[in-house]
């Protein structure tokens, strides 16, 4: 039993390596861990980086950085999933992060949220069919003073009501929606 | 780097100074109003105006007043402008010269400015935090220098000690008493972390002091870090914080460069550098022994104490962990000596607390008063009270760990005794005002379903209480339930606060307990007839 594992184990990172040997942002990936020895501390940083580079974590992904850290998948697999930063599933081309932040709540974001869903035709934490646009919550993003606020593309916009939200996703969401 | 290169570098800040310096606020607040756009053009606009040589544009941290922002600072006229945008620069400088402008002008003789005493944010809005030698200028590395020089370790901690400062991420333990026990454990390695995982929805602090200065915490450190022995530091911060790790990388290039950080500061024998983590979206790290798992790039799951961190902590080494706003306040209580800083605020909590404003109220952003200020000062006079004529029904401090003080209850000075009496915690100094069309219930569900996702699910008693907790306060929210579900919901409330591991599940039914305190009619309210039990009522009868 035991060598049949070990076999289909060794496929496995052998075709992960193949993988990754034909695309430069693994290159960059092994500099960074590079810059970092290694060490086994610097798994978040060296997923931060991941997703950076290529904006969610795929399997092949986190079995090459585990492989290359000389740490367990299941080390690397149950960090990254722990976390809510990182995502294991494709982002949309556009992302609208709507906070939740009890000031924001306060505020009415319930309702901004809730009319962006009905407009996209998403719930929060999805993406639309046609990958345009990521719908998604944040717990707070420490704009309370211009509650609430939503963050387009990485702009975070003050003072939003659910017609301005609506009014900003306009030319992400295709027509038949 | 000696005393005299120091004072060289503040000496030829100051000198550079220009008449007029115009304030613009860079933090992310104004930011996100766009207050980038407003600096460049008012810069092109002193230069068109021919002014280069007599003003100066400076890009500042925040300068408190968060809902006016765009804010544009003149001095030393003393203007406050609100809400500028970047067509309004021409007209904005044109005053300098005599010019009139219909743009909208703050009062900083309002209660919200006066009543205020910065000491933590005393640089913030002030200086600029992208520049070292400005920090210099303002005193900065004065704190370390005199600590590393002239106090040893064991004065230090002293110090510290008869300041009376305590931890200001919520829990209230004496710093000094902190540091004594790490400087007492005996190791070859020691660590100091700064807690900048501002985890708490509602509290924008944090961010905004190390947006605004974040050589004051870089110094703190030092400072701790000689206390108590130790030579590597780390700065957890969130990821959701892009700005201020920004300016906390550009802070620690800047320190090392001059030889604020690294080995032989000051040329003592005193080592010492810092290294930022950068968090991932975990509520739950803001808990110091689940942070630590973190920083050691785990998931960040609590463990049971004791053993402490200041025994074993981060890999097993003694280890301080103290919050950034504690940090903020060590420079100045070593500049300016413990007893000045025990002076101010109460018997118990000394010194001033850092509030962020923000909800229903018309003034939302930073604070900072002496401990024991009424809340009924901070919320009605300085923030001005809640907006379209409405009443203040209750304000929440604490975040999900704290609880909702209501409206009679304003009269309760600010400090962490009286807070706790009232069945909330000071918090880490989020201020969430709540007028009357806020439904109590549906904060105490809001903040059960934060406790919910965020739960590590290491302990039983949290992971599944807050589940049943929600779908209690839910069923209660669809008017489903009974007296007999609400008895239900306060023995669950009893026992996830008992048995939880750490402070996420101990704390999580504060909320709910708070408002059922203060607001136990809105939940009867809500209840239904109980049809199967004997008396109508949910009581069993014996």
């Amino acid at each position: 039993m035991l060598p049949t594992l070990l076999h289909e184990k060794q496929k496995r990172v052998a075709a992960v390596m193949e993988h990754a040997s034909g695309d430069k942002r693994f290159k960059i990936l092994e500099a960074h861990m590079k810059k970092h020895q290694y060490r086994h501390d610097a798994l978040i940083e060296i997923l931060h980086k991941a997703q950076e580079l290529f904006g969610y974590l795929e399997d092949d992904l986190l079995l090459f950085v585990a492989f290359r850290l000389k740490l367990p998948a299941s080390r690397v697999y149950g960090v990254a999933t722990f976390y809510h930063f990182f995502t294991l599933k494709p982002q949309g081309k556009h992302t609208c992060v709507v906070c939740l932040g009890t000031a924001c709540y306060v505020k009415g974001s319930a309702k901004v949220l809730a009319a962006v869903e009905e407009k996209a035709k998403i719930k929060a934490g999805e993406t639309t069919p046609d990958n345009q646009l990521s719908l998604l919550t944040a717990r707070c993003i420490g704009a309370c003073g211009i509650a609430p606020a939503v963050v387009y593309d990485g702009t975070v916009t003050p003072r939003q009501t659910p017609e301005t939200a609506v009014e900003h996703l306009k030319g992400w969401i295709s027509n038949g929606h | 780097m000696v005393i005299d290169d120091l004072n060289a570098i503040a000496e030829k800040e100051r000198a550079a100074r220009k008449k007029t310096v115009i304030r613009c606020c860079m933090a992310a607040g104004c930011m996100s109003s766009n207050s980038e756009a407003v600096k460049k053009n008012l810069e092109q606009a002193v230069k068109d105006a021919g002014l280069s040589d007599e003003v100066e544009v400076r890009g500042v941290g925040c300068m408190k007043l968060c809902c006016e922002g765009p804010l544009v600072g003149v001095d030393p006229k003393g203007a406050l402008y609100e809400k500028v945008t970047p067509e309004d620069a021409n007209e904005l400088i044109s005053t300098l010269k005599g010019g009139k402008t219909k743009l909208k002008r703050g009062d900083l003789n309002h209660p919200f400015f006066k009543k205020q005493l910065s000491i933590v944010l005393a640089n913030s809005g002030e200086i600029d935090p992208e520049r070292i030698e400005a920090y210099i200028a303002a005193d900065g590395y004065q704190a370390l220098h005199h600590v590393l020089r002239e106090m040893t370790p064991k004065e230090v901690v002293e110090t510290m000690v008869k300041s009376g400062l305590r931890g200001r991420g919520g829990a209230g333990f004496p710093t000094g008493i902190k540091w004594g026990t790490v400087a007492k454990t005996q190791s070859q390695q020691k660590y100091v972390i700064c807690n900048a995982d501002e985890g708490d929805p509602g509290a924008f602090m944090d961010r905004s002091v190390l947006e605004s200065d974040p050589h004051s915490v870089l110094e703190g450190m030092a400072v701790a870090a000689y206390a108590v022995g130790a030579s590597q530091g780390f700065i957890y911060v969130r990821a959701e914080y892009p700005l201020a790790i920004k300016r906390l990388q550009n802070a620690i290039k800047q320190a090392k460069s001059l030889g604020l950080l690294g080995s032989g500061i000051f040329e003592s024998p005193f080592n010492f550098s810092i290294d930022i983590r950068i968090g991932a979206g975990a509520f739950v790290c803001g808990e110091e022994t689940a942070l630590m798992g973190s920083v050691e790039g785990k998931r960040g799951v609590p463990r049971p104490r004791p053993p402490f961190p200041a025994e074993s902590g981060l890999w097993g080494c003694p280890t301080l962990i103290n919050n950034v706003e504690t940090f903020a306040n060590v420079p100045p209580i070593y500049r300016k000596g413990a007893e000045w800083f025990a002076a101010i605020g109460t018997e118990k909590s000394k010194g001033t607390k850092v509030f962020a404003l923000a909800g229903k109220i018309n003034n939302t952003g930073l604070i900072e008063v002496p401990m024991g200020t009424p809340m009924r000062q901070i919320v009605e006079e300085m923030g001005g009270g809640a907006p379209d004529g409405r009443k203040i029904k209750a304000v929440q401090t604490g975040g999900p760990s704290g609880g909702c003080i209501p409206s009679q209850h304003l009269d309760t000075p600010v400090d962490y005794e009286s807070l706790g009496k009232l069945g909330s915690i000071m918090g880490s100094g989020g201020m969430i005002v709540m007028d009357d069309s806020t439904k109590m219930v549906d904060v105490a569900r809001f903040f059960m379903e934060f406790c919910m996702d965020e739960s590590c699910g290491k302990c039983i008693p949290c992971r599944a209480g807050t589940v049943q907790m929600l779908h209690l306060l839910e069923k209660i929210l669809d008017r489903k339930a009974t007296a007999r579900d609400l008895a239900k919901l306060e023995e669950l409330c009893d026992m996830v606060r008992n048995t939880s591991l750490c402070g996420l599940g101990q704390t999580a039914p504060n909320p709910t307990m708070s408002t059922l305190r203060f607001f136990r009619n809105e939940y009867e309210e809500l209840l239904q007839p109980d049809q199967f039990g004997p008396h109508g009522n949910g009581e069993i009868k014996k």
